[in-house]
């Protein structure tokens, strides 16, 4: 098991079991626009990820999720406090722990991926910037497009391709250095319910599949309740933690469990706290 | 069937319907309405007039020199252009400072500065070589300054996200993303290089189809200036014919050579 002289005591208040896989610790971020104005956009978010755990974050639009899940990639520094990967420090200084960086798989509000690139290419250039060789980039694009469905479009280039099917093609490249941590930014916002239903089928199943730690942000609480271990609800200006639920049903779970009693509840629950922030 | 927009052969045949009808409009307007062929030869005569000329061994010669001059002053601009264009593109407090002066240079008609060329290099191709540098040099660089700002955000944190080093980011993201940009500049370029060496042989100098121009104007023979303007549009066409073809080559990706699909 895990190395008890390592712990710091006191990892916050929502460590779960073990060692955690991802975590940050009172971070603050304030945003400074040019005229000396600034927006608080987090303050103290603490919040410990155990491995293989599904974490969804919620919350109306301008509370801070796509900035919390930003400082959780190291895209963006937090103003203050820690962001820890495997219990190691993410920042070193002004630079990344490129070491951390390597397990976490990103994707996007946007599929961005680049039209130079075929869809095979796209998908292997996590690959190609780790210099593994041609064959095996392409061995490795060929059983991804397989697993989430693009199978014969390998040699298609993004504008061919559907929103959904760019998509998937975007979570493909974010599996295809087998992260163990996947952190999602509202992925399916843009497409149509069905598509999206279909598409959180496809992650559940990919997330258990792997067994990956995914961190997933939604401003849609049925999405939000049906996929997550826990869903984190934030409330705005500056962005705080309001809640944490747990869902008890076990994953992967089928689209009928919405329909369930108990899942409704853990729904209008979030909504309700939703809704006295106004 | 294909719907009629869409047919291949329609911008063929519409140019073709283009050019037999101008054909016949100069046509009569020469035999019926009774222009003085000092001021418009038939078509005919500007055939034959095209003919001779392009027997005339040293015209090649001519052609030949301002081949040169347009080739060598658009190299020098693309890569004088690309050079500045990353420079000033990536430095912005750069930019800011010498703006007013790339405003200025840039609004001042620079065809004005070729007597002080012919000056300062003589009369020979150096003048015209500079001339055609000069005005090929700016769409370049102003294309390439836009285009090394305009790599997407979203396709930036990609490589960020993917903790992507410096010579990677170049290779896979930057340079694929400003090559558009640097096609769309040389498109233009292309163009301006040949006027910047045309104006430039009218000025001065004893040598190429520019200089042409000017031997035909002052024997007033009207087919033969004609010929040597269809020699120049056919020139102008191949170069950029030259180029756009280098960019379907390079970016074949780009919707400026796919082409968008409309639904």
């Amino acid at each position: 098991m895990g190395s008890p002289s390592l712990d710091k005591g006191g990892t916050g208040t929502l460590a779960a079991e073990g060692a955690a896989e991802l975590e940050v610790q009172a971070v603050d971020k304030t945003y400074r626009a040019r005229a000396g104005a600034s927006t608080h956009a987090l303050s103290d978010i603490s919040l410990s990820v155990a491995p293989g755990e599904f974490i969804s974050l919620v919350g109306r639009s301008g509370c801070g999720k796509t900035t919390l899940l930003r400082i959780l990639a190291g895209l963006i520094a937090p103003t203050s406090g820690r962001v820890l990967a495997g219990g190691r420090d993410l920042w070193q200084g002004s630079k990344r722990d490129p070491a951390a960086l390597g397990k976490f798989g990103l994707v996007f509000q946007d599929a961005n991926l680049f039209p130079w690139f075929s869809i095979e290419d796209n998908i292997a250039l996590p690959l190609k910037l780790r210099g593994v060789d041609k064959r095996t980039r392409r061995a490795k694009a060929a059983e991804l497009c397989g697993l989430v469905g693009l199978t014969g479009f390998e040699k298609s280039y993004p504008r061919e391709l559907s929103g959904g099917m760019r998509q998937r093609a975007a979570i493909a490249r974010a599996l295809s250095y087998d992260p163990s941590v996947l952190l999602m930014d509202e992925p399916f916002g843009a497409l149509d319910a069905l598509t999206r239903d279909r598409m959180n089928l496809e992650l559940q199943r990919i997330s258990v599949a792997t067994g990956a730690t995914v961190v997933f942000v939604t401003h849609s609480i049925t999405e939000a309740v049906f996929l997550a271990d826990r869903v984190v609800l934030l409330s705005p200006r500056p962005g705080r933690i309001r809640s944490i639920t747990r869902v008890g049903f076990d994953r992967p779970r089928e689209l009928d469990v919405e329909s369930e009693p108990g899942f409704q509840h853990v729904v209008r629950t979030l909504r309700h706290q939703l809704d006295e922030e106004d | 069937m294909e719907p009629i927009a869409k047919a291949r052969w329609l911008p063929w045949a519409g140019t073709t319907v283009v050019l037999l009808v101008t054909l016949l409009a100069w046509q009569l307007a020469v035999t019926v309405f009774g222009i003085s062929p000092f001021t418009l030869p038939t078509p005919a005569a500007v055939g034959e007039a095209v003919v001779d000329l392009l027997s005339t061994p040293s015209t090649w010669g001519h052609i030949g020199v301002t081949l040169f001059e347009v080739a060598v002053g658009f190299l020098a601009a693309l890569v004088f252009g690309l050079v500045a264009g990353v420079v000033l593109g990536r430095a912005e407090w750069l930019e800011r400072a010498v703006r007013p002066v790339l405003v200025a240079v840039q609004v001042v008609p620079k065809v004005a500065f070729i007597p002080l060329f012919v000056i300062w290099f003589g009369f020979g191709v150096t003048s015209k070589i500079i001339m055609a540098a000069t005005l090929a040099f700016f769409p370049i660089m102003l294309n390439v300054m836009l285009g090394v700002r305009s790599v997407e955000r979203g396709h930036r944190d990609v490589m960020l996200g993917l903790g992507a080093k410096r010579w990677p980011t170049f290779r896979d993201l930057e340079l694929p993303s400003t090559m558009p940009y640097v096609f769309a500049g040389m498109e233009v370029a292309v163009v301006f290089a040949v006027i910047g060496a045309i104006v430039g042989e009218y000025l001065g100098g004893n040598e190429g189809l520019g200089y042409l121009v000017v031997v035909s104007l002052n024997a007033l023979d009207a087919p033969g200036l004609f010929a040597v303007i269809l020699l120049l549009a056919v020139l102008g066409c191949l170069l950029y014919a030259v180029v756009n073809g280098a960019k379907r080559f390079a970016i074949p990706w780009h919707d400026s050579v796919v082409g968008r699909e409309v639904a």
